[in-house]
């Protein structure tokens, strides 16, 4: 074996076994690689009260509700299968919309979860205005739905 | 490979593609900034914010494409000890980096507005700052070596580890909930995104390739002079 | 063809235009930084083979001995 064979294979063997490594150390952390949880992840798991994390979905048509002071809106965010309340007294980012993707942060209280800070999600589609008014129209394609 | 392991010859080669790659950039990147800024349509959610993407994602796909350059070249140096490919990878280390900043600045003046925030710990965030200080501890790296060959083998041997950090960029919005929407472009079942907003993306990320090439080829030259500098004055010195 | 016209960029001016200023910013300095680079080891190297030459030019055996 010639000594640049040699090194070839140590080269090959070396990012071999780092590929194994990252791997068995990703798969022991993919639930704290999580950025969110789903409604229905919350509601499997049974997550105390006063214990902080993100809830992520989609905001529920015709849920959102504005309070009487201006600036707290209750809204449900739902996965499809489950959905949960929240409550949130602030600015909502651009594209908070009924029937779009959310990641809201903060604890559950008394079964409604309160959110200290609201972040949009967007889908990974993108068109021209006139393009997805035709695609509605032709009833191809819903709001909120993705693809 | 051994053909372009002769220096004289490798200089031959980039000097003939050098006016080619200088050519394309100069043509397709106002193109490409004339379709991104005026000749396109706004988004029908994003409005005309979604026009960040002609410059976020080109920057993004170059950060990757970089550093897999620098990565490849690192390994050809490791493996097969050819000068060239010792250069071309630290050549390329500081325009990686570059885009790699480029990418993440974008992104988060594309995130306040959209998303209600200029940074967020997900997955994907996270594995693009990692990316950038790889290039950093690269460069770093490379330099705090006296003996330039010796620099260059350590650099290589730490671009090679991070190269598992590629994947985990590529398929962190798959992988794990994050606030990163998923892949829009390069995914089964064809992109997501209308033809019209193809057009700038790819006319960007076209000009943007080009431009990495010139560069490339400008910073390569650069170091060849320097490295026959360093013999001569070793001549010199030795008497 | 944009939402709400050129330099507003439909309200979102203020994030749109420092994106694409950054950009523009960061590919000047990536290519004036290659070209300042090579231009000064393109000096230096002409500095040195010319003192080279000088040296060597008037006795050809006498170069190199004093370096």
């Amino acid at each position: 074996m010639t000594r640049k064979r040699r090194r070839l294979y140590l080269l090959l063997a070396g990012l071999a076994s780092l590929a194994v490594a990252t791997t068995l150390v990703l798969l022991a952390l993919q639930s704290n690689l999580a950025f969110f949880y789903s409604p229905s992840e919350v509601a499997a798991q049974g997550v105390p009260e006063a214990r902080r994390f993100r809830l992520g979905g989609l905001v529920e048509p015709d849920s959102v509700k504005r309070q009487a002071d201006g600036v707290t809106v209750e809204f449900r965010v739902t996965d499809t299968r489950a959905s949960l309340p929240v409550r949130y007294k602030g600015v909502l980012p651009d594209l908070f919309r009924e029937g779009q993707g959310v990641v809201a942060e903060g604890m559950l209280q008394g079964g409604v979860f309160q959110a200290s800070e609201v972040l949009a999600k967007h889908d990974e589609n993108y068109m021209p205005p006139e393009v997805a008014k035709a695609l509605k129209a032709s009833g191809r394609w819903k709001e909120g739905e993705g693809k | 490979m051994h053909r372009f392991a002769n220096p004289a010859r490798f200089l031959r080669i980039i000097t003939a593609i050098l006016p080619w790659s200088a050519g394309a950039s100069a043509a397709l990147l106002p193109l490409g900034l004339y379709f991104a800024l005026i000749g396109s349509p706004p988004d029908y959610q994003q409005g005309d914010s979604v026009r960040i993407m002609y410059v976020h994602v080109p920057a993004a796909w170059m950060a990757l494409a970089v550093y897999s350059v620098m990565a490849a070249s690192g390994a050809v140096a490791l493996v097969w000890r050819h000068p060239v490919a010792e250069l071309v990878a630290q050549a390329a280390a500081p325009i990686g980096a570059v885009f790699t900043a480029m990418c993440l600045i974008t992104g988060s003046l594309w995130g306040q507005p959209m998303w209600g925030t200029w940074w967020v710990w997900d997955a994907r965030l996270t594995s693009v700052l990692v990316l950038l200080f790889l290039y950093l501890g690269y460069i770093a790296l490379v330099n705090a070596f006296d003996d330039p060959t010796r620099g260059a083998r350590a650099g290589a041997v730490l671009a090679l580890v991070g190269l598992v950090n590629l994947p985990i960029i590529k398929f962190s919005v798959d992988w794990w909930n994050t606030l990163h929407q998923p892949a829009s472009v390069a995914r089964l079942g064809g992109p997501s995104i209308d033809p019209q907003m193809l057009l700038p993306l790819f006319t960007m990320a076209g000009g943007f390739a080009a431009f990495f090439v010139t560069v490339l080829i400008l910073r390569v030259r650069a170091e060849l002079l320097r490295r026959k500098l360093r013999v001569l004055r070793l001549a010199q010195a030795q008497g | 063809m944009t939402g709400g016209g050129f330099w507003t960029m439909g309200g979102y001016a203020a994030y749109v235009w420092p994106a694409y200023a950054v950009t523009t910013l960061a590919l000047i300095a990536l290519l004036l930084g290659a070209l300042r680079g090579l231009r000064q080891a393109e000096r230096e190297l002409a500095t040195l083979e010319g003192s080279r030459a000088r040296r060597r030019a008037p006795s050809a055996s006498a170069a190199g001995d004093l370096a």
